[in-house]
């Protein structure tokens, strides 16, 4: 008796001992609590964006047409010089054939802000007319700042909040995971290549996002609702995320004891937002459709250059603009999206839970990614972001949704010249995700011996092996070698199926993942709600 | 076990550190990286005899032997690159993408020397302070910028220093010795430590009685003198060593570079200026030379307007002349 306790005892000093060896790799970042955590990685993040902001930007010295970047700067040139009513409508001012805005009012009203800015430090990189394809040093410097100014009002501090009450609610966390999970989101090297190098501002869209769910886990609908409005009218993509918030807000207010007073509430906030947002274009209908025209392209196709979704890899073999018409492949598109979302809003409708709502904005993007209209190589952030929140949980799938995600960029990253910032912030990545004593170092859980499972286990983990390294060789390839002149664009057409492939099965996990938790949904969660 | 995961975790934060600088490499680029590039192409275009006389460029060669024999390895590679990077003439301000990567990769690569001297410092430290000391040189900003940005190869040469120290630590002091002697032969900066290392070499392993210790102060004199002799002996066959020390210390460059580091002579400076500016107020007229302080190529500068000009190197030379002395004397000349 009195040995068992000795080895009890023992046991629990190893425990202690290894505990404080951990503890010790990263004591002098975490043993100030997780403010400090926070402020020394975010101070890091900033210095790695600053560091990829001294890379080219997209469309850099190729007249006429440039890129993003020209388009933002021509957005603040076209806000700074015209009237409001003026910015959706083609006119002699703004001709909408070069970089039109094709984002909703708060893009532009930001865009407004952002050229005042450049403004007052460089007159001419924002005067209308003579400044298109404005390019000094001065001037890229300005547009960096706008940039590197919103991602730390913005994205920064909703990671914050974010990280505070997901810390605080999950009381398991250790101060380790933390920190590791903090530093997953801010180096979240795609978000960094695509803002700081290839030029936009989905730091905005996605720290409203940011916000939006972590007042949704913090139990404040209305403050959410709002939030998540104003990244809709910020970036239309956002409504990758709307199945998610709608549904799982629904299920929240349908087990209450008044369930329409609660929708009604959540709507009143929702359309008073996008009032106070969309006031200028209210006042007639030809205003607020010219500007819902622009946000919807559909002229441009079902889809452009290669990205990994269904309708670009399916193309290979079924020829869907050959074989439908526009109107057509809208509907189609429409359906196979509704219908991809549909199991995770009949899921948290049915049992809404934080845990529930973080696996279903996973779900709902992947399904506007894989079957929506037009959808962009850059689209990929818009999954990553709730696979980041998920990270602590969806440890591995989470890294090789990452490389994969990084992968199906890596065509577009070529062209900007961003072939440097890939490779240093991809390895960042990694290095991170591996940290010592952290979070994504730690040895998997032994599986328990079961000889059925591990043929499939040997199968999934050789098949696992053999595309990761096709992938590491195809970046070699891509870089070195020509293709063939029958086909031009090969290359990107493998990429394109290799990371198709690891999505669906990703979304399909992620969706069955989510589904699993109806079984797990407590009696004690109901009666919190009420 | 334990010190193959520590060396692991110590590569993992200099893995971390190589990611950032990789970013930094399109960066903004002083003068020095010219420089450094020129004397790759000095080294491996020109004989030994004419590394400290030539005047190609106006970025002459001031660092001791050593560093020269470093660039000439550097320079191996650089010309099976890009064969430009070390043409001597058509070399000069070369800004091409090969030039550029790999002079930024060289210094990255050769801060694992450095990696190598904190590694075998903190061997045997507890490991709180081992992470520590891993954080604040690994991730130095200060490294990162002056090695990183700014262009030079502080980082190569603070590990020679590191792992002297570590070997002073184990008690190896001979070793330590003979390890600090080769840092002077690179960059001759670090005598300023040289005071230093003399006392406690001095008191710490000649001090030993009589025999004993005077043994081993002939010993650690021969190691020195040896070293020495390695780097400055070709220089003296070719009969160039007035020229080597000439261009190693240029006192004709003025007191203070261009920008000024903040030590004491700043106060100095200052005086100068606020007396040549009341002065020419009060109706004195002061020659107050242009642009005195903004030099940094070896030339003859007289940058006091008021107060008297220091000199360093007249009056040395001529004692210099009449005594000839080894390293003991330039230790007492350096802190004049």
């Amino acid at each position: 008796m009195g040995k068992k306790k000795e080895k009890k005892k023992i046991n629990e000093k190893v425990d202690v001992e290894a505990v404080e060896i951990e503890d010790d790799t990263w004591w002098w970042l975490t043993h100030k609590g997780i403010g400090a955590t926070f402020l020394c990685i975010s101070v890091f993040a900033l210095l790695v964006r600053v560091a990829v902001s001294l890379h080219p930007y997209s469309g850099a010295g190729s007249p006429p047409k440039f890129g993003d970047y020209e388009a933002q700067r021509h957005w603040m040139e076209i806000t700074l010089n015209l009237p409001v009513l003026e910015w959706y409508r083609n006119s002699t001012s703004n001709d909408l054939s070069y970089w039109g805005l094709d984002y909703p009012p708060l893009t532009a009203y930001q865009s407004y802000f952002h050229g005042l800015f450049l403004r007052f430090f460089d007159p001419d990189s924002v005067s209308l007319f003579t400044s298109r394809g404005y390019e000094t040093y001065v001037g890229k410097l300005l547009m960096r700042w706008t940039v590197l100014s919103s991602d730390t009002l913005i994205f920064f501090p909703a990671i914050f909040y974010f990280a505070f009450v997901y810390h605080s609610s999950c009381h398991s966390s250790r101060k380790n995971d933390c920190a590791w999970h903090i530093a997953m989101l801010l180096l979240n090297p795609c978000l960094i290549l695509i803002d700081h190098g290839h030029f936009q501002y989905n730091c905005i869209s996605l720290g409203l996002t940011v916000a939006a769910i972590a007042a949704i886990l913090s139990q404040r609908e209305l403050l959410a609702s709002c939030l998540f409005t104003l990244a809709l009218s910020h970036k239309q993509m956002s409504v990758y995320y709307a199945p998610a918030f709608f549904s799982h807000l629904l299920g929240k207010c349908l087990r209450r004891k008044n369930p329409i007073h609660g929708v009604a509430k959540l709507g009143l906030t929702v359309l008073g937002t996008f009032t106070v947002v969309w006031w200028p274009y209210l006042h007639s209908t030809d205003a607020l459709l010219g500007v819902l025209s622009r946000l919807a392209p559909f002229e441009r196709g079902i889809y452009e250059d290669y990205v990994a979704n269904f309708w670009c890899t399916s193309s290979v073999i079924i020829k869907w603009k050959r074989l439908f018409s526009v109107h057509s492949l809208k509907f189609i598109s429409l359906t196979a999206t509704v219908l991809t979302c549909l199991p995770s809003m009949v899921q948290q409708v049915m049992a809404p839970s934080s845990r529930g709502f973080l696996y279903g904005l996973l779900n709902s993007s992947f399904a506007f990614y894989l079957f929506s209209f037009q959808v962009h190589e850059k689209s990929i952030l818009l999954p990553l972001l709730p696979a980041s929140l998920l990270a602590l949980e969806e440890r591995r799938p989470f890294k090789w949704l990452m490389f994969y995600g990084l992968f199906s960029m890596f065509p577009l990253l070529c062209r900007d010249k961003l072939v440097l910032p890939y490779f240093a912030l991809h390895a960042l990545f990694m290095l991170l995700y591996l940290a010592p004593c952290g979070h994504g170092a730690r040895p998997r859980n032994a599986r328990p011996n079961n000889t059925k499972f591990d043929y499939f286990d040997s199968f999934k983990t050789f098949m696992n092996g053999f595309i990761y390294l096709s992938s590491l060789i195809l970046h070699i390839v891509y870089l070195t070698m020509h293709p063939p002149e029958k086909f031009p664009y090969l290359f990107e057409a493998i990429i394109m199926l290799i990371c198709f492939y690891q999505f669906a099965v990703f979304a399909f996990y992620t969706n069955v993942k989510q589904w699993s938790l109806l079984d797990h949904s407590t009696t004690d969660e109901e009666k919190k709600l009420i | 076990m334990e010190s193959s995961s520590s060396t692991r975790q110590l590569l993992w934060f200099f893995a971390i550190a190589v990611c950032v600088k990789l970013l930094l490499i399109p960066a903004y680029h002083s003068t020095d990286f010219e420089v450094h590039r020129h004397w790759l192409a000095l080294t491996h275009s020109l004989p030994l005899s004419n590394w400290y006389a030539d005047e190609t460029s106006p970025w002459t060669l001031d660092y001791p032997p050593f560093f020269a024999c470093f660039e000439r390895f550097l320079s191996i590679f650089a010309h099976y690159i890009d064969p430009q990077i070390v043409d001597l003439h058509n070399g000069l301000n070369y800004r091409a993408n090969s030039a550029i990567y790999f002079l930024r990769i060289s210094v990255i690569l050769s801060d694992l020397w450095l990696l190598y001297g904190v590694y075998r410092l903190t061997k045997n430290a507890d490991v709180k302070r081992r992470y520590l000391i891993w954080v604040l040189i690994v991730w130095s900003p200060a490294l990162v910028m002056v090695d990183h940005l700014h262009f030079q190869y502080n980082g190569f040469l603070l590990g020679w220093l590191l792992l002297s120290i570590s070997f002073l630590q184990e008690g190896k002091d001979l070793m330590g010795g003979f390890l600090f002697a080769v840092l002077l032969c690179f960059k001759h900066l670090f005598a300023v430590a040289a005071p230093v290392y003399f006392v406690y070499l001095l008191r710490h392993y000649c001090w030993k009685g009589l025999v004993r210790g005077f043994s081993r102060l002939s010993v650690l004199g021969a190691v020195v003198v040896a070293v020495f002799a390695a780097a400055y002996g070709p220089f003296l066959y070719h009969g160039q060593i007035q020229q080597v020390f000439n261009r190693m210390f240029p006192f004709g460059r003025g007191l203070c570079h261009a920008y000024w580091a903040p030590n004491f002579w700043v106060f100095y400076i200052i005086l100068d200026k606020v007396f040549s500016f009341f002065l020419k107020k009060f109706g004195f007229s002061i020659q107050i030379p242009a642009a005195s302080f903004t030099g940094g190529l070896v030339g003859d500068s007289s940058p006091f307007a008021v107060l008297p000009k220091v000199i360093a190197c007249n009056r040395l030379k001529q004692y210099l002349k009449k005594k000839k002395k080894t390293q003991w004397t330039w230790c007492k000349f350096l802190t004049t």
